[in-house]
């Protein structure tokens, strides 16, 4: 083994690039999937019973299936259909679809806890039922959905791992392709593997900030505030590995 | 007060209301004068907070018409948003916005409802703060205010609305009774200014110093509506008198 081939790795266009790509990837996903998830979740709070079901048999087909299906599923029978995508899109689409299925469980959990007299008080002053969801509903709701999410996000880059297989040419597709050349899988996995890690704590000290930042006491409290070192080690504990 | 012949601020002329076959409320009648305080006593389910869910159309009354500042508000739903930002409402349980400060929840509102300014609205606020006697407390938030204390800025919230008419719904039942008097202070205070009010309480004390009107419900009927002379002088209907014999023991 050898800790010098490990950083040329690291520092090789081939590695970076892969790791952008996964970075890209996750992102893009997490933020179709949270758009998916709120439209998701706001149309199963609606009176409409059609689009109540439409919502029901989007939820049980995309987390009755795998997302290695659904992947695959996009890239390869879409074009039968006339619908040709690239590599990259198609795996965008497969996993915000798939993340907005979570997404909007998470987030139409968030709603229901916020109690339903909030919504009637803001009713009883003269605002529209939009203003209520926008000024009364979704502010409370972001806070007890933040968590959840953060462990969304650290599963997403995970499973983008998966999109490989459609040969977009993300961080563990790059690793691996550059092992089987030379058999160093010890060196190109470790360089994957550090970089997964530094992109998945970057993720959790966004988590840390976004969290702060929705705590409409932290001015006041400042100086109680939890370090940030325990608060990773916090969010470390609760994510669960996918 | 004056005792000339304008129409009342508000008037409920047999209103129904049934929650699938249950009648809740069963040919209400009502009448609200301007600067008035009315009181409504009656048993638990009698549907006192269905009454006052009706008059700003939080509840759409199946039948009937509910006339407020002169216009059939029932005639279209639809202007029940514009209709509610002239009545304000107190709940039992306050129901003040957990992620927002006491000067927060009192200038949503103003902001969102009337456009009025951040400063603007904050000013009214700050004023309100001091009219409900808690200037001190307004960047409190509401998990840091005593029960007395959150009821109070629910009121101001309510009041930054410059509302014609005034709604509250057993405003102290969920208060420890050391905080009632606090409370019941305020309104007492509003209703001497003139704050046109229905107050849903069993409190007597209360009615006997504030109320100009007393009505007692029972089972989704207006039983006794009397005036506070006529009730405190002791000429009421025999079910009413029945029932405060209950809640004063
Ligand atoms: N949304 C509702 N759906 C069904 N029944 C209701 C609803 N709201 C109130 N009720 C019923 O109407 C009756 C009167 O309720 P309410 O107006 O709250 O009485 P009160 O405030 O006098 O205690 C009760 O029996 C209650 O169960
Ligand atoms: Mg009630």
């Amino acid at each position: 083994m050898s800790l010098e081939l490990v950083f040329d790795y690291l520092v090789s266009p081939a590695f970076f690039h892969g790791a952008m790509l996964t970075l890209l990837i996750t992102a893009t996903s997490l933020l179709f999937g949270i758009i998916v998830g709120l439209v998701v979740a706001l149309l199963q709070e609606s009176r409409f019973r059609f689009l109540q079901g439409s919502t029901l048999v989007y939820l049980w087909l995309f987390r009755g299936t795998p997302v290695l299906f659904q992947i695959i599923f996009i890239y390869n029978v879409l074009p039968t259909f006339g619908i040709r995508l690239s590599a990259f899109v198609s795996a965008v689409i497969a996993l915000s679809l798939n993340e907005g299925a979570y997404m909007a469980e998470i987030i139409r959990s968030g709603l229901q806890a916020v109690k339903k007299g909030q919504r009637t008080a803001g009713l009883a002053l003269g605002m529209t039922r939009a203003a209520v969801m926008r000024y009364i509903v979704i502010p409370q709701a972001a806070r007890i959905i933040l968590p959840p999410i953060g462990n969304q996000m650290i599963g997403m880059l995970k499973t983008s791992a998966l999109v490989s297989v459609v040969a977009v040419e993300e961080l563990l597709l790059v690793a691996n392709q550059t092992a089987s050349s030379n058999f160093r899988y010890f060196e190109a996995l470790t360089a994957a593997g550090i970089y997964y890690l530094a992109l998945t704590t970057l993720f959790m000290v966004f988590q840390y900030f976004l969290e702060r930042s929705l705590d409409p006491k932290r001015a006041r409290r400042s100086q109680k505030s939890v370090p940030l070192l325990d608060r990773l080690t916090l969010i470390t504990q609760q994510t669960e590995s996918r | 007060m004056t005792t000339s012949v304008q129409p009342p601020l508000l008037e409920l002329m047999g209103v129904h209301k049934s929650f699938g076959h249950y009648a809740v409320l069963k040919a209400c009648s009502l009448d609200v004068k301007s600067r008035e305080t009315v009181v409504i006593i009656g048993p638990s389910g009698s549907g006192k907070s269905t009454l006052l869910r009706c008059v700003n159309l939080l509840e759409p009354p199946d039948s009937g018409n509910i006339f407020f500042d002169g216009a059939d508000i029932t005639s279209d739903l639809r202007n029940a948003t514009e209709i509610r930002r002239h009545i304000g409402m107190v709940f039992q349980n306050f129901e003040l916005f957990q992620h927002l400060s006491a000067v927060e929840n009192i200038m949503l509102a103003p902001m969102k409802v009337s456009g009025i300014s951040r400063a603007d609205a904050h000013d009214i606020a700050t004023d309100l703060l001091r009219k409900v006697h808690i200037p001190e407390k307004a960047d409190f938030f509401p998990d840091e205010l005593s029960g007395g204390q959150q009821q109070r800025i629910a009121i101001a919230r309510a009041l930054a609305m410059k509302p014609k008419l005034m709604l509250y719904d057993e405003p102290t039942s969920a208060l420890d009774p050391e905080m009632i008097r606090e409370v019941l202070d305020v309104m007492a205070e509003l209703s001497s200014e003139g704050m046109t009010s229905i107050v849903v309480t069993h409190e007597m004390g209360f009615a006997k110093r504030a109320a100009d009107q007393i009505v007692f419900m029972e089972n989704g009927e207006v039983i006794e509506n009397a005036s506070s002379e006529e009730f405190f002088g002791g000429t009421v209907n025999e079910r009413a008198r029945r029932f405060l014999d209950q809640i004063l023991h």
